[in-house]
């Protein structure tokens, strides 16, 4: 790891200035990427600013029907949070099962989300409950913000404050977890929210994606029986050691499937 | 860069001078010379470093020295009341021969005490099977391991730690 200067700021407004004022600066907020990635020297940031301290990025409400998460929050906190488990069980779920136990009591849901790798979890749930994320300079609809491979619509200097998820009426995540690293080889979110029914697939593709055939199928008959016969088509999907681009087409079809059981029961 | 650190260690004042890239690992071993939080893969995903920091189950090779600043650590140097009288997960892994070569040790007796307390030392085996998914043993030695942790348990909750 190359070494860097450090930064503690308190507030947000501390935090950007200090992102802005220093352009080879990156934040750190629970490091469970970008600790790793400094180690193996595929960044080399002038500064690392800490959100650690910044108290008012922290926690989970209820406004009216929603449940918004503050994007320091540690993903142990969302998979045990009452309130998470009560309004949107399926994202207590999720976080309960991203890394292991370690790695979720420092991985944090706005480090997740604005890290966008193309197999974490967290961005499933994102689109698929048609969440709106917030920064300290606006708000973003979930199918905005995800752009592509590590690619976000946040701009540089630009932080995520929280996450505002609708309350689904049925959701469910399932994820076939690589046996080593738990990162989603393929997990599917299926919700039905006042919006109306959302399939998201991540895992699978470079980006997060919604599988539109799915979703009408499933807004006149939401039943895995439904989509039993909607497959997707494996070109542009990951290949990989783990599993083929074809081998990643076929899970999605199960997770999906399995998903709507799930939000069923 | 040097940069002032301060924290506690198992229920000492401690403080040094380190890089901001310096580990809360590397801290612990190499300047406070506490050898037993042990670096598996160091890529976090052994977890023979688990150290508890403020109340949570961490691996100290994922967390930067500076991020502890002024935070409570334990770690396993911190667990026996004395030499002779161990933590009573350590005395389970004793009794369980819930070791071989004994390296991914450190690691398991913390992640299994953290485990315990989160789930109000109530386990059965698949959970202590599942909750383990962060601390690999690479004499594949799990199942003494499984065995000294749900008999930890009870005698946690009846030592009252």
């Amino acid at each position: 790891m190359y070494d860097f200067a450090y930064h503690r700021p308190k507030s947000v407004a501390d935090a950007v200035k200090l992102l802005k004022d220093k352009p080879e600066a990156r934040a750190i907020s629970g490091g469970m990427t970008l600790i790793p990635t400094l180690k193996q020297r595929l960044a080399r940031p002038s500064d690392v600013v800490d959100l650690g301290a910044v108290k008012e990025l922290s926690g989970i409400k209820l406004e009216g029907t929603n449940v918004v998460i503050g994007g320091m929050t540690k993903h142990a906190e969302v998979a045990t949070s009452a309130d998470v488990k009560a309004a949107i069980p399926a994202l207590a779920h999720l976080a309960g099962h991203i890394g292991d136990p370690q790695v979720r009591n420092r991985g944090t849901i706005g480090g997740s989300v604005a890290n966008n790798d193309p197999a974490a979890d967290y961005p499933g749930a994102v689109v698929a409950l048609n969440a709106t994320v917030t920064t300290n300079t606006r708000k973003i609809a979930a199918d905005e913000f995800f752009k592509g491979l590590f690619e976000t619509a946040l701009a540089d200097g630009e932080l995520i404050t929280s996450i505002s998820f609708p309350k689904a009426e049925k959701a469910a995540y399932m994820k076939f977890p690589n046996p080593a690293s738990r990162y989603a080889m393929v997990g599917v979110f299926v919700a039905k929210t006042a919006a109306g029914v959302r399939v998201a697939v991540t895992g699978a593709g470079p980006c997060v994606f919604r599988v539109k055939a799915m979703e009408d199928a499933l807004a006149k008959n939401f039943s895995s029986a439904a989509i039993k016969d909607i497959t997707i088509p494996a070109d542009g999907l990951n290949s990989d050691i783990h599993g083929s681009a074809e081998y990643r087409a076929h899970l999605v079809g199960v997770m999906a499937r399995r998903a709507v059981d799930a939000a069923n029961k | 860069m040097s940069i002032s650190v301060a924290m506690t260690v198992n229920g000492k004042a401690v403080s040094g001078k380190v890089e901001a890239r310096t580990l809360l690992v590397q801290f612990l071993r190499e300047h406070l010379g506490m050898t037993g939080t042990h670096v598996g893969c160091d890529t976090s995903q052994c977890g023979a470093c688990v150290v508890d920091v403020d109340g949570k189950s961490v691996k100290s090779c994922t967390i930067l020295a500076v991020q502890a600043e002024g935070s409570k650590v334990i770690t396993i140097e911190g667990l026996a009341e004395s030499p002779d009288k161990l933590h009573p997960m350590q005395e389970a892994f004793r009794e369980n021969h819930a070791l071989q070569c004994g390296f991914c040790t450190p690691g398991m007796v913390m992640s299994a005490i953290d485990m315990v307390k989160r789930h109000n030392y109530q386990l059965d085996e698949a959970t202590v099977r599942r909750e383990l998914e962060g601390n690999l043993c690479r004499c594949t030695g799990y199942h003494n391991i499984v065995k000294a942790i749900l008999a930890a348990a009870p005698a946690m909750k009846s030592a009252g730690v």
